[in-house]
């Protein structure tokens, strides 16, 4: 599965990394946060579990709000939203 | 789909494990316990192989619970800036470096440094470039395995397959080998079923490798009792206190910046800065408690394992499988590779030789295979145990947190991975090893070649970022191009 990166709406884009593993998923949220617009919404979908803590934790450092996250029932695959700061 | 949680500093919110991943965890588990039990009730001498086993399963499932790894501990820091890994790694040398220095003071342990030269970063930077590319390092591309990643097996099975072709090569290869080397490896008397002038490797080993000295640095620096030896020497001076260095290095140009955001109006100078360097060291509980658990279990492993050689009188498991009449795959010296301690890439390179063999390929011609380590049956590969146990240990982990998928990687992925492999089975056996072999268990005990092994890889690593960083922009500015960003 190739990434793809999509306007939902106005403010808010897609980034589906489904299937990659690391550092492509944490690369790919940094890539698309520093493009993105302050207060633009990324929903961010992954299944790699280690790349999660990398998230947070860059999100931390860089001020970036994660709003939600949700996990799909029975599987490994995630959903988050994420605020640029 | 399941809201489960909006806290924004949470990877992994608290989930209830799925049913099915407790039965499929306890099988797993009842799998290995009945290895254990029915090899133990065959011969009791197969408790060598399940101490090795264990402690691989305590080190499957630390890693995969701390999501330890030595790929992302470089990668994160020059990517996206995170030091979560990098203090984990740490945290785990300090802490292996107090047991093993304690092991050392009981006579128990079982180590032995590796010798000192450029070797050690020239690997080290060949591994790191590697790791970057397939998303983790070797004990990292293990516990991924584990939690059902084939593009992490496929890595696993590279750099294996990578390891035979190599120690074994010759041809055109030993055109590469400086003449020094060849005349030395000659000079050395190598038995006659060793053939040192076609197989590069051999010609590094015996040329080169074999020519340099080792040390601790408890020895080099002449301490005269065991006690200060291992515990100033070998952990304060060549474990704690580096790690301490790096860490604050760490802190100022990773973590501070974002520590003191908002924190202006109530700086308190060094006190701040000594909150900031803790916040840094316990941010990420998970990592912290693996580092604590993986430090604990290396240093106990050599207790363990040194323990059971003197029970059984043995020093090395080759003997126990002679004894157990056992020879075939033995090396010329009656051994096999039987370290006794974490230890990664050599069993694995031993897997792919045996199966390689199968097709008539004959690789005891090689030092490698042929004077050190032997290429046992799989199943009597007691090393080769604790990397399958490995796996094992970090799919119950995963399963209980509801975290394993069988995932097919895509090509891409899976490019990656291979090529990646490839680098890392070059860079560990230039190397003599791997983050594990040639980093972490060397500096741990003392052994300053560790850290040459720690700057290859570091640079290796940061140039790998910088070749992903590359190629991720490019392929985002094409996903980007329709939008207004």
């Amino acid at each position: 599965m190739a990434v793809k990166f999509e306007k939902k709406e106005d403010g808010s884009f897609i980034l589906d990394v489904q299937g990659y593993v690391c550092p492509h998923p944490q690369l790919y949220t940094k890539k698309s946060l520093e493009k993105m617009k302050s207060g633009e919404i990324l929903e961010l979908i992954f299944d790699n579990p280690s790349s999660g803590e990398s998230i947070v934790a860059m999100c931390q450092a860089e001020g970036n709000e994660i709003v939600t996250q949700e996990k799909e029932a029975g599987k490994t695959t995630m959903h988050w939203r994420i605020r640029k700061r | 789909m399941s809201n489960t949680s909006c806290n924004p500093v949470n990877a992994n919110p608290n989930q209830e494990t799925e049913p099915r991943n407790v039965i499929r965890a306890f099988l797993v588990l009842g799998f290995f316990a009945l290895v254990s039990l029915g090899t133990f009730a065959a011969d009791h001498r197969f408790i060598y192989f399940s101490a090795y086993l264990w402690f691989g399963f305590i080190y499957g499932m630390s890693l995969q619970y701390g999501r330890f790894c030595m790929a992302s501990a470089i990668r994160d820091l020059f990517a996206v800036g995170v030091p979560r890994m990098a203090v984990g790694i740490m945290i785990a040398v300090v802490l292996f470096s107090l047991v093993s220095a304690y092991v050392t003071v009981a006579g128990k342990s079982t180590f032995h440094p590796s010798p000192i030269g450029l070797y050690s970063v020239i690997g080290g930077f060949i591994f790191g470039i590697g790791m970057i590319y397939t998303g983790g390092c070797a004990s990292g591309s293990l516990y991924k395995t584990g939690e059902g990643s084939i593009a992490a097996l496929l890595v696993v099975l590279s750099l294996s397959f990578t390891q035979v072709f190599l120690v074994d090569a010759g041809g055109w290869l030993n055109h590469l080998v400086p003449i020094a080397w060849t005349d030395s490896a000659l000079a050395k008397g190598l038995p006659a079923v060793i053939t040192p002038t076609d197989g590069w490797y051999d010609q590094f080993l015996a040329g080169y490798i074999w020519n340099l000295s080792s040390t601790t640095i408890g020895e080099a620096l002449g301490f005269t009792s065991v006690i200060s030896a291992a515990f100033i020497g070998n952990s304060l001076i060549n474990s704690i206190i580096p790690a301490a260095l790096i860490l604050v290095a760490i802190y100022l140009r990773w973590y501070r910046k974002g520590y003191l955001r908002g924190k202006e109006a109530n700086y308190r100078g060094f006190k701040t800065e000594l909150a900031g360097y803790w916040s840094m060291i316990t941010s990420s509980k998970r990592t912290a408690i693996a580092g604590l658990i993986l430090g604990i279990a290396a240093g106990l492993h050599m207790w363990v394992m040194q323990g059971l050689q003197l029970r059984l009188g043995i020093s090395n498991a080759g003997e126990l499988l002679a004894g157990m009449g056992y020879t075939r795959g033995l090396s010329i010296q009656d051994t096999i590779f039987d370290p006794g301690y974490f230890y990664i890439t050599t069993q694995e390179a031993q897997g792919a030789a045996w199966i390689v063999q199968k097709f008539g390929f004959n690789v005891m011609d090689s030092i490698f295979f042929g004077i050190d380590n032997g290429v046992p049956n799989p199943l009597l590969n007691p090393v080769l145990w604790m990397s399958i146990s490995l796996v094992g240990g970090a799919a119950v982990m995963a399963l209980l947190n509801n975290e394993f998928k069988l995932k097919i990687p895509s090509i891409e992925v899976a490019t990656w991975a291979i090529i990646g492999g490839i680098l890392m089975g070059i860079g560990a056996r230039i190397g003599l090893g791997c983050n594990i072999g040639a980093f972490f268990a060397t500096v741990t005990n003392g052994d300053p070649s560790g850290w040459l092994f720690c700057l290859g890889m570091t640079v290796g690593g940061f140039i790998g970022v910088k070749f992903f960083n590359w190629w991720i922009e490019r392929k985002m500015a094409k996903e980007m191009a329709a939008f207004d960003l």
